[in-house]
């Protein structure tokens, strides 16, 4: 048996790479397009960032995008966090069956349901649609994501810190404060950001559960890319790619750096008990 | 250790009765309305349940529910269930294009040098991060009839410039949306599947003659299936519902159950038909939805 990779190994990735990249790649490429056929090619330009930028309405509802992710993610991490230890340090409660149904039915909900459900809980409770409804939405549904992150690392870490802390007297608040956290930091902020670009980029539940007033980028986006390809919409998303891109290859080099020293700090406590 | 046992309940509470009254209530009143009728009035339905008007009103409010939506939905003269079961199909199909996209690229993955996969999980991983909007729309650059792909394939004369391949606004173009958005998804349970195996399995059964092929069907595919199960269900159960993929790039014959809801709600402005979708559509789903939730436990509880 051949040890590493066949020629057919390194195809399949080679191609699949290509397949998830080269369409976002002509995206961007497109951007810079002179023309305003978005499938001729007429020479470099970035007119259309320009455009952009005097686009009040694409800007409002970035910033209305912006607010929403930041609050949603924020709440949804503190509740997603509490969800993932009840799942995985409180054994077996009362209604646990309901409430692990709960947190992992969202993750694969037709977002299509989702959103017809809130809205019409929003309507029957009476609730002013907007701003709020849009950020309550997605703080139920990204928590979900969050707390399956959260618990992935729960699992795995040496539990016997925690009771060593018990053991001298610490409680469990500052425990979890001291001892939990710190070590799970890590996969809190992985779920804070994949909160964030989950609201970020929700279209659906947003365009159920908002009002008037409210309208968020992926809407606008939307409605715009309905009647047509547009340069203009091909540099926004560039501009959203690039945000993320940079983001996402900075908080992975920052958890991988503090990943290996707290499993250093970990393996040295654990050493010296 | 009152205290301590309140705080835990805290902890369970907070997060219990946030799902509870944001999750599920919101179910059930999804099924109240959708045994309501449509109504000219705010909010468009009836009946609407007030206890301040007195019990015999309340009581009365509950004599006038029905499942007349019900029938309309499941009649064969509407073209619902004839939506459901492309939508189920469409799925179905893209499911399975992923496995087959999906598995080669994760079966690579785990079988690379240890130092670079962590790059490569990163690379599957960030298409994922940007905008799923953005990701659908870049496909109809490419796949219209004066797009890049026609114009490519024209330059390399494979196609004649009078006769570009329609593949927007076809099934095709929403086969082609749902692999690409959702290959992240397949890729990641089965690479963590895949590279937890054990290699000396396979040295084992290349030492006792089985050809690699027959290894790969004896040993490799058996052992991946906790992870070909996830990554099905979790491709397959919200492509069902898929609404801004067949939006986008299929036609106006592309029935799907989720474009269908959409309209209903945003356009024929039926709050009660669309909830009688919704309902029928968790219905369909809930199997494969309980069989997800078992799979992902069983994962948790076996680390």
């Amino acid at each position: 048996m051949r040890k590493g990779l066949s020629w057919f190994n390194v195809s399949s990735i080679v191609l699949g790479f290509a397949f998830l990249y080269i369409p976002i790649l002509l995206l961007v490429i497109y951007s810079f397009n002179a023309s305003r056929l978005v499938t001729v090619w007429a020479g470099f330009s970035v007119e259309w960032y320009f455009k952009l930028f005097q686009n009040q309405q694409l800007l409002d509802a970035a910033w209305v995008t912006l607010r929403v992710a930041f609050l949603s993610a924020s709440v949804a991490t503190v509740l997603g966090t509490l969800a993932a230890i009840t799942l995985t340090r409180y054994g077996r409660f009362h209604g646990r069956m309901l409430f692990s149904g709960m947190i992992y039915a969202p993750l694969v909900m037709p977002e299509v349901i989702t959103g017809l459900s809130l809205l019409l809980l929003f309507v029957a409770v009476g609730f002013d649609r907007g701003f709020w409804t849009i950020t309550l939405a997605h703080i139920t549904f990204t928590m979900c994501f969050v707390s399956v992150v959260v618990q992935s690392r729960l699992v795995t870490f040496d539990r016997s810190l925690e009771e060593a802390a018990l053991d001298l007297g610490c409680t469990p608040f500052k425990t979890f404060f001291v001892i939990t956290l710190p070590i799970i930091l890590p996969a809190v902020i992985s779920g804070w950001m994949l909160a964030f670009t989950l609201s970020l980029d929700d279209l659906v539940i947003a365009s159920f559960t908002t009002g008037p007033g409210a309208t968020t980028l992926p809407m606008r986006i939307y409605s715009q890319v309905r009647l047509g390809v547009t340069p203009e919409i091909n540099a926004a998303c560039t501009i959203l790619i690039a945000i993320v891109t940079v983001v996402v290859i900075f908080a992975s080099i920052m958890t991988k750096r503090q990943e290996v020293e707290r499993e250093r700090a970990e393996r040295l406590a654990a050493a010296e008990a | 250790m009152a205290r301590n046992a309140r705080g835990r309940w805290l902890v369970v509470a907070i997060p219990y009765f946030w799902l509870l009254a944001l999750f599920l209530a919101p179910f059930l009143i999804v099924f109240k309305i959708s045994l309501s009728q449509d109504a000219i009035a705010q909010p468009p339905y009836f009946p609407t349940f007030d206890l301040s008007e007195g019990w015999d009103v309340f009581r009365e409010a509950f004599g006038e529910l029905s499942f007349e939506n019900y029938g309309y939905v499941l009649s064969w003269d509407n073209e619902f269930l004839e939506a459901y079961g492309s939508s189920l199909w469409i799925a179905g199909i893209s499911t399975l294009l992923l496995l087959m996209a999906g598995y080669p690229i994760a079966y690579a993955m785990a079988r690379a040098p240890k130092s670079i996969r962590p790059t490569l999980l990163m690379l599957v991983i960030l298409p994922f991060w940007t905008s799923f909007l953005i990701r659908v729309y870049a496909w109809i650059g490419i796949l219209s009839p004066e797009g890049l792909l026609n114009q490519l394939l024209i330059a390399l004369g494979i196609i004649s410039p009078d006769a570009p391949l329609q593949i927007l606004a076809t099934d095709w173009a929403v086969y082609i949306g749902i692999v690409y958005s959702y290959l992240p998804f397949m890729i990641l349970p089965l690479y963590s599947a895949l590279e937890k195996m054990d290699d000396t399995l396979l040295e084992a059964a290349a030492d006792l003659g089985c050809t690699p092929i027959a290894a790969f069907w004896k040993i490799t595919w058996p052992l991946s299936l906790p992870g070909v199960f996830a990554g099905c269900l979790l491709c397959f159960i919200p492509a069902v519902g898929e609404f801004v993929i067949p939006d986008l790039l299929g036609g106006s014959d592309t029935l799907m159950i989720g474009k269908v809801l959409w309209t209903e709600f945003s356009v024929n402005r039926s709050w009660t038909v669309s909830s009688a979708v919704a309902v029928l559509l968790l219905l369909v789903l809930v199997v494969p939805i309980v069989f997800y939730q078992n799979v992902q436990a069983r994962e948790v509880e076996a680390r």
